[in-house]
């Protein structure tokens, strides 16, 4: 495998770069490309498509991505399969998609069980091979992300797959629980309304 | 001779379609204004203002990093480009004001340069260059502010074409990518010599010769790319068909496109665009050159089916090399279809 570094290179340099990593394999093998925006990442997809090469992007942060190209057949990666995410030809645009967590219980029913459901939930979503863009926690949701919750394991596995994870800072404050904040960041409404605002989709369980 | 650093200069330097509109809508409302004919709301070329029932102003300002190495040649380009806006909506250029960000440590005779390659294009354009303003900065920018003045009967929208009406475009498409491969070493002297005589030569000849017909609807191609303007001149009501092999390109602009020598601003154009563009069997470098950010684009004009031709072969007498690439329709599902035709 050959990792190539293109993080701020302006664009054609990423794709000049790989090219030339792919003329170096001289044969099958894997190129592991790192940039630092998305839209490298979309032209590398590209040119993977259009050269018929098998090719999967991994989002590190906002300024870190992955992308890895396997040439004629090689293995694609050794990265965890929580993080890869396999791009179909005509997904090349990344959905910007936000989970809202509003309480601490899913659905209306008995209490505990509504609790359990939520826990699972959080567990299935830190499951998936795409993680969400951002996971927001507000009012009872912020039990969730603060000391006592069963769910942080699952959070940070999901941190770690690049999903960012935000709890409402007012609502630590109402619940005395600002100290006690175990994963994530603290947010504000205002950057709350500008995520959902500029969301692709949004997922309330 | 004085050389510039480029790095992703030209159009290719624009903030993407997508975010700025995202903006704009979130400004708050103005006052009504009766006179103001083309605000930004129009998503037109540039802003017009009427003063009497025959003159109104047309004012618009563009300046962008260097996209060429040499100063006084970068200077005539960012002039032309500005300058353009004002023939896009039909405007006859009367002054014009540097816009300058400049290193002061560095040599200043390269901002001699690239003022006296921009004064050129002013006086070739008819108008005086009537003072400016420099900041100094880490980064050479630079281009014009540029008034002009147009009857407000005979204003070029960019959105007022109508269902059977060809499009006509002036120029070769493809200068974005050859300047980009230009700045790694892809492309060679004479591919770049070739664009860049496209990208200074004003658009005021295609202008003056287009003000002899009924033209509908007219935009400049930059840094959108062909498709962006192009959808902007569908707005909602409107679909066309463009023909892909009618279009005018840089042959050099394929070959450069098929080696993937692309850059970031055709990616945001074509994420902007999205899926109001339907390619049928259209080859990729050719989808790449549509998406392009042009430096100093043609314009596109929409006329009427009887006079098209007329309007065409008088544009290529004076040495153009314009073309019918395509036609608007009544409006569709999506509203660019891209034929290879």
């Amino acid at each position: 495998m050959i990792k190539v570094n293109a993080i701020g290179d302006a664009c054609p340099i990423p794709v000049v770069k790989t090219k030339n990593a792919i003329r170096e394999l001289g044969g099958s093998g894997v190129v592991e490309v790192s940039v630092d925006n998305e839209i490298a990442v979309q032209n590398l997809l590209k040119m993977a498509k259009q050269k018929e090469y098998e090719a999967a992007f991994e989002k590190k942060s906002n300024t870190e991505y992955i992308v890895t190209i396997n040439v004629n057949g090689g293995e694609v990666s050794d990265t965890k399969p929580v993080t890869k995410a396999t791009v179909k030809s005509d997904e090349i645009k990344l959905k910007e998609t936000i989970v809202v967590i509003d309480s601490d219980k899913m659905g209306d029913g008995d209490e505990e069980f509504s609790k359990t459901l939520l826990k699972g939930f959080i567990y299935a979503l830190s499951s998936q091979d795409i993680p969400p863009a951002k996971i927001l926690f507000y009012n009872t949701g912020v039990r969730l992300t603060t000391e006592g919750s069963a769910s942080i394991e699952d959070l940070k596995v999901l941190e770690k797959a690049g999903a960012k994870i935000y709890s409402c800072g007012a609502c630590l404050n109402n619940y005395g629980l600002t100290e006690k904040l175990s994963v994530g960041e603290v947010t504000n409404m205002y950057d709350i309304v500008s995520y959902l605002m500029e969301a692709d989709l949004v997922i309330r369980p | 001779m004085e050389k510039l650093y480029c790095k992703g200069g030209g159009c290719t330097a624009k903030l993407g379609a997508g975010i700025l509109s995202h903006i704009l809508e979130r400004l708050p409302k103005q006052n009504f204004d009766e006179n103001l004919m083309v605000g930004f709301d129009a998503k037109d070329d540039a802003a017009v203002y009427k003063l009497t029932d025959d003159i109104a102003f047309v004012q618009t300002l563009d300046f962008f990093p260097p996209m060429v190495e040499d100063p006084y040649t970068f200077g005539q380009i960012a002039a032309a480009n500005a300058l353009s806006d004002i023939y896009a909506m039909g405007g006859e250029v009367k002054t014009a004001l540097n816009i300058v960000c400049f290193p002061q440590s560095s040599d200043l005779n390269i901002l001699g340069e690239i003022m006296r390659g921009g004064l050129e294009k002013v006086k070739e354009a008819g108008g005086v260059l009537a003072g400016g303003h420099s900041i100094d900065d880490t980064d050479v920018k630079y281009g014009l502010s540029v008034t002009g003045i147009v009857n407000p009967n005979k204003i070029y929208s960019n959105n007022t074409g109508k269902a059977g009406d060809r499009l006509i475009l002036t120029k070769r498409l493809g200068v974005g990518i050859i300047c980009t491969a230009a700045r790694i070493g892809e492309a060679d002297e004479d591919t770049l010599n070739e664009a860049v005589d496209s990208m200074r030569t004003l658009n005021k000849y295609a202008c003056d010769i287009s003000k002899k017909y009924d033209i509908h609807a007219c935009t400049d191609i930059t840094g959108f790319g062909f498709l962006g303007h192009l959808m902007e001149m569908m707005g909602d009501d409107k679909s066309c068909e463009v023909y892909a092999k009618q279009i005018p390109v840089f042959e050099a602009a394929k070959a450069l496109a098929d080696e993937f020598l692309i850059t970031a601003g055709g990616q945001r154009n074509r994420n902007y665009v999205g899926e109001n563009v339907i390619f049928e069997d259209v080859p990729f470098a050719m989808e790449e050159i549509l998406f392009d950010p042009q430096t100093s684009g043609g314009l596109l004009l929409a006329v009427g089916k009887e006079e098209a031709d007329a309007l065409l072969n008088e544009l290529k007498e004076a040495g153009m090399p314009a073309a019918i690439v395509g036609e608007i329709r009544e409006r569709e599902n999506t509203a660019i279809k891209v034929a290879d035709k």
